[in-house]
C-alpha cells in the first residue's frame, strides 16, 4: 500500500520529513496529487507500514493521510 | 577602516553568512513551498533549517512558533498592532527603541490605548517594582527593552515576567539575541522580537518574533502562503498565518549562515568575546581625562554598545572626527529619545561605540588614540 501524508504547511512537511528520515524511514517529497487537495505544495508518500511510523511524527498535525492501493484513493485520516 | 557600529547592524559578516547567500543566489533561487519542483522545496529547507537553528538558540521548543520578518520593526508592529485593541492599557520603559515607541503612540492616538511608562534611572537600570505598581485591572501587556541600543543595559525580563504573571510580555530583543543569553522557555516570554542582521549575523532586510503557543496576533499582512490555495481566508496554522507574500529567502539563507556560525563559535564563547571587549573599551574611555560616560559601567554582563561624549564637544563633531580616521561609529539619538532622555543626554545624544566579535584589540586601541587626540582638539 502507498500512503499519502498531507500537513497543514511546507514547516510541517519538512519537519515530518526530518522526522522520519531520523528512524531511516522510505519516503519522499512530492507534489499533492491534485485530486487530494488544491494546495500547490507537497506531501509525503511513503509504502509499507503506516502504523509503525505513526508514532514518529505524533506531534505533528496531519491535514489528511490518504492511502492508495494502485486503483483507489482513500482518506482514512487527518483532521 | 574600524567599524564600530555593530548595534546598527554587524559588519562583516561571517564567512558562513556569506557563503551561503551565496549558494542560494547562484544555485537555489527558488520560490519556498510555493511549487512542486525541487529548486522551489530547496528554498524552503533552507527557511526551515534556519527556523529550527534559531528556534533552538532562543529555546523556543516548536520552530514553528518562529515567524519571519522584514526587521526587528515589523517584529515589534506585528507584535504592538496586532496584540494590542482598542481601551487597553499597555506599560512600557523609558529605555525603548522608537519601534516601540511609535507604534504605542500611534495606539494612543488612533485607538485610545494608554501607555504607562516605568522609569529607568539614568544608567539604565529598571525597578521591577516600578513596573509592578503601574499594573491595572485593565493592563493587556508589558513591552519592554531586554538590551538597550544606547548603552548595552540589560533588563531581567524573567524577572519582570515572574512579577506581572499572567500578564504577557513582549520583549525586544533586537540587540541581545546573538549577544546575550535569550532563553524564552526559563524567562516565560509570551513574545519576542529580534533583528537577524545584528548579532545574528544574517543580512539586512531580516527580523524574526517568536509568539508563544496560545498568543494570537492579528496579522499585518495577508495573502498567498503556498499552502490552502483553495480558500479566500488567511490561514489560521504557523508560521503561515504571519508570513504571507515571497519571503527574503536569500537574507534568511544569509542567516542560517549567520546560525551556524554561532554554533560553530560557541553562544557562551560570543558573549564572552563582546563583553571582554566592552570592558576594554570601558575601562580605557574612562582613563581619558574630559570623557563622560554613561551607564553603569561595574556591570559586565552588558551589551556592548558604549556610549560617550567628549566635555565641551558636540558628538557629531566627534563623530565626524573619528570618520577622518576612518574610525565608524554612530552619534546622534540612535531612534531612541526617551532612553537619551533618561540618561540626561536628550538632544545631543551620544557617541555610540559598538565592537562587534571580529573586533580586534588593535583596533580598540587605534579608536582610543584618535579619542585622546580628539579631546586635544580645541
Ligand atoms: C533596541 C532596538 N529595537 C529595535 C530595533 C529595530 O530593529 P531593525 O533595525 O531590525 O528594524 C533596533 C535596531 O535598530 C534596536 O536596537
Amino acid at each position: 500500500m502507498t500512503y499519502f501524508l498531507l500537513f497543514f504547511t511546507i514547516h510541517d512537511v519538512l519537519r515530518a520529513e526530518k522526522a522520519l528520515k531520523g528512524h531511516h524511514v522510505d519516503m519522499e517529497l512530492v507534489p499533492v496529487p491534485r485530486n487530494l487537495s488544491s494546495d500547490c505544495g507537497m506531501c509525503i508518500k511513503l509504502r509499507g507500514d503506516l502504523d509503525g511510523v505513526k508514532p514518529y511524527i505524533n506531534g505533528i498535525e496531519m491535514d489528511k493521510c490518504v492511502s492508495y492501493d494502485g486503483k483507489e484513493y482513500r482518506t482514512i485520516g487527518g483532521r | 577602516m574600524i567599524y564600530l557600529d555593530n548595534a546598527a547592524t554587524s559588519f562583516p559578516k561571517p564567512k558562513e553568512t556569506i557563503d551561503l547567500l551565496n549558494e542560494f543566489v547562484l544555485n537555489i533561487g527558488g520560490n519556498p513551498g510555493r511549487s512542486g519542483h525541487t529548486l522551489s522545496l530547496d528554498a524552503a529547507r533552507f527557511i526551515f533549517e534556519a527556523r529550527e537553528r534559531l528556534a533552538a538558540l532562543i529555546h523556543a521548543g516548536d520552530s514553528e512558533r518562529i515567524i519571519f520578518t522584514q526587521n526587528g520593526t515589523e517584529s515589534l508592529n506585528l507584535a504592538i498592532l496586532g496584540f494590542l485593541k482598542e481601551n487597553d492599557h499597555v506599560i512600557t520603559t523609558s529605555f525603548e527603541h522608537n519601534s516601540v515607541m511609535r507604534p504605542l503612540t500611534f495606539l494612543a492616538k488612533e485607538k485610545r490605548v494608554s501607555v504607562s511608562v516605568a522609569q529607568c534611572a539614568h544608567n539604565g537600570k529598571l525597578d521591577v517594582k516600578d513596573i509592578k505598581k503601574l499594573i491595572r485591572k485593565d493592563t493587556k501587556a508589558v513591552v519592554v527593552n531586554h538590551g538597550s541600543n544606547v548603552i548595552g543595559a540589560v533588563q531581567p525580563v524573567g524577572e519582570i515576567k515572574k512579577t506581572i504573571g499572567e500578564i504577557p510580555i513582549i520583549v525586544d530583543a533586537c540587540q541581545t539575541a546573538g549577544s546575550f543569553p535569550v532563553n524564552v522557555a526559563e524567562d516565560n516570554i509570551d513574545i519576542l522580537c529580534c533583528s537577524c542582521h545584528k548579532g545574528l549575523y544574517g543580512i539586512q532586510g531580516l527580523g524574526a518574533i517568536y509568539i508563544r503557543n496560545g498568543v494570537d496576533l492579528t496579522p499585518l499582512k495577508f495573502g498567498g502562503t503556498g499552502s490552502r490555495s483553495e480558500s479566500i481566508e488567511q490561514p489560521l496554522f504557523l508560521p503561515d498565518k504571519y508570513e504571507s507574500g515571497t519571503p527574503n529567502t536569500p537574507g534568511i539563507a544569509a542567516l542560517l549562515g549567520g546560525l551556524r556560525f554561532i554554533e560553530r563559535t560557541g553562544i557562551e564563547a560570543i558573549i564572552r568575546r563582546k563583553q571582554d571587549l566592552r570592558q576594554s573599551i570601558v575601562s580605557s574611555l574612562s582613563d581619558i581625562p574630559g570623557i563622560l560616560l554613561y551607564g553603569d559601567n561595574d556591570d559586565r554582563k552588558q551589551l556592548p554598545v558604549i556610549s560617550f561624549n567628549i566635555k565641551g564637544k558636540l558628538p557629531s563633531e566627534v563623530g565626524y572626527e573619528l570618520n577622518k580616521r576612518e574610525i565608524y561609529t554612530r552619534v546622534g539619538l540612535h531612534c531612541a529619545p526617551v532612553a537619551h532622555r533618561t540618561i540626561g543626554t536628550f538632544p545631543e545624544g551620544t557617541v555610540r561605540v559598538a565592537p562587534g566579535y571580529f573586533t580586534t584589540e588593535e583596533e580598540i586601541a587605534i579608536f582610543i588614540q584618535a579619542v585622546r587626540e580628539i579631546t586635544k582638539i580645541s
